[in-house]
């Protein structure tokens, strides 16, 4: 008998083997979003080069949804300038694991909060360093 | 490979329960309140299981109503008792660890002007009975504490509360769910009133309950029709539910002794091996006052429902109390209620054996744990160093 699986193929792929995981040696920015309490955190790191997002690192606490969308994101971000990785939504993220089920969808949102907070950090740094 | 861990949430119907089960449903269809030869004999299966299930803790079979399942059970006593006794008083006692059969009955209790006190418990989920006898007043006119708790196992005083309800006259519910079949009790050494059982939980069928009502305990029905079990729960009875329920009673506390013996050295021997290979582990509970087949462990810095995704794609099914298995943004209300910190609580797995549990499956288990928490712990931004 087989029953329904409690996510996708490719969300047990991420799951299982995570892309980009760790902490990232001289980040160009960070963005830490997310609650223990809430059972979510996600550290996402980026290194930024001529405008684009050069490579991507993560850490998460969180549940199997948290995990895959923090490894999606950082694969999807690769080579995007910044203004094409502000723009990435939650759905887009969710959509490129062929889904998620309805409850977890607020994991997706962390991913996407994660890497917009990584994003400002950077610009923020590039401002305090022009001034 | 595929082990079952999770004997807490229900267990499988044993072979016995399944085959009188199976002997009733093939044989002559009759309705228990029929008066011909076929009624008497589907009677005879409901007055055998209620026999059984009065055995079992030590009632009379007249104090037995059969309900369908656990929570009806809960919900009979205490919307029951609140209701007869609406006259007297409006308030009632409860603690913060209960099932939430309890907890939102007693909430809903209190949108229909019942005054709830809800006690705390301690570090290891304990309710002081002191506390219990302090919180009666003039007008309480019910206490429910359950016997164990279903996420922790830990095991409350229930026969010290009862001498306190006892000599104050107040009615005293237990929700024994958990304990059944899992530690030794009767309803005279525990001094309540009313008394919760469900079928499921001792290798029985879902979809049957039972709720022991002390005699001259004055109870509102939660539903009204015909003569069925005395009145107070009417409804054509589920005959081969309840002999199997009977059945599953009378096993039960045959082979407690047996059986607790067993689970409590398959479950110590797990924990045993986890804290041996696993750092940063903490048991979650009473270590003493706790049902013998359940471990409750947090595992810092990682979420519970990536533990019981690694686990599962062992073949091992287990619970956890993080918010993402619950469906709520919370974690497990009776860890928070024990002061365990948020992320402890995201972090925690419970355990819970049952008598197809072997010595192999332990071993596995926990060989099976060390590099799903390894693996977690290099992916979580928490780490040993931001404590240290």
């Amino acid at each position: 008998m087989s029953v329904e699986a409690l996510y996708s193929e490719k969300v047990m792929d991420h799951f299982t083997n995570p892309r980009n995981v760790g902490k990232m040696e001289d980040p160009d920015g960070v963005g830490t979003v997310g609650n223990p309490v809430c059972g979510d955190v996600m550290k996402l790191y980026i290194k930024v080069k001529d405008n684009r997002i050069d490579d991507a690192k993560f850490q998460t606490f969180g549940c199997g949804a948290a995990i895959a969308t923090s490894s999606m994101v950082t694969e999807l971000v690769k080579g995007k300038t910044l203004e094409e990785a502000v723009g990435l939504s939650n759905k887009e993220v969710a959509e490129a694991l062929d889904g998620l089920p309805p409850v977890k969808m607020h994991c997706s949102m962390l991913a996407e909060d994660a890497l917009k907070s990584a994003i400002e950090d950077y610009r923020k740094k590039i401002v305090s360093s022009e001034q | 490979m595929k082990i079952y861990l999770d004997y807490n949430a229900t267990t499988p119907v044993r072979e016995e329960v399944l085959e009188l089960m199976f002997d009733i449903y093939r044989g002559d269809a009759a309705n228990p309140s029929s008066i011909h030869f076929l009624g008497r004999q589907a009677r005879k299966f409901v007055d055998e299981g209620r026999e059984k299930v009065a055995a079992a803790i030590g009632a009379e079979p007249s104090e037995i109503v059969f309900t369908g399942g656990g929570t009806e059970a809960d919900n009979m006593a205490i919307q029951g008792t609140a209701f007869a006794l609406r006259e007297e008083g409006n308030h009632i006692i409860t603690q913060a660890t209960e099932h939430h059969a309890v907890l939102n009955t007693c909430e809903f209790l209190e949108k229909h002007g019942f005054k709830v006190t809800y006690l705390p418990v301690d570090g290891e989920g304990l309710v002081d009975p002191a506390e219990v006898e302090k919180a009666i007043g003039a007008e309480t006119i019910l206490i429910t504490i359950m016997t164990a708790n279903n996420e922790t196992g830990v095991i409350q005083p229930i026969e010290e509360i009862g001498e306190i309800t006892r000599s104050r006259k107040v009615v005293f519910h237990t929700d024994a769910i958990q304990a059944l079949g899992k530690i030794p009790f009767s309803v005279n050494d525990l001094k309540v009133d009313l008394l919760s059982l469900s079928a499921h939980k001792v290798y029985g069928p879902k979809g049957v309950g039972a709720l022991y009502i002390r005699k001259g305990t004055r109870l509102r029905p939660l539903a009204y029709g015909g003569h069925h079990e005395g009145g107070k729960r009417p409804g054509t009875e589920n005959v081969a539910g309840i002999a199997g329920f009977g059945l599953a009673c009378e096993l039960a506390a045959q082979e407690l002794v047996e059986s607790a013996a067993h689970l409590s050295i398959l479950r110590d021997r797990l924990c045993g091996q986890i804290s041996e290979n696993i750092s940063r582990v903490k048991l979650n509970g009473s270590p003493r006052l706790r049902l013998p087949n359940t471990l409750n462990l947090s595992f810092e810095f990682i979420e519970g429902e990536g533990i019981l995704l690694g686990l599962e794609m062992k073949g091992i099914a287990t619970a956890s109390g993080s918010a993402c298995t619950s469906g709520t943004l919370a974690p497990s209300h009776v860890l928070s209620a024990m002061g365990v910190p948020a992320a402890l609580a995201q972090g925690s797995i419970r355990f819970s054996l049952g008598r197809e549990n072997t010595v192999e499956d332990i071993d596995y288990t926990a060989k099976a744990l060390v590099p799903i928490i390894q693996r977690l712990r290099d992916l979580s931004p928490f780490s040993e160093e931001d404590i240290n």
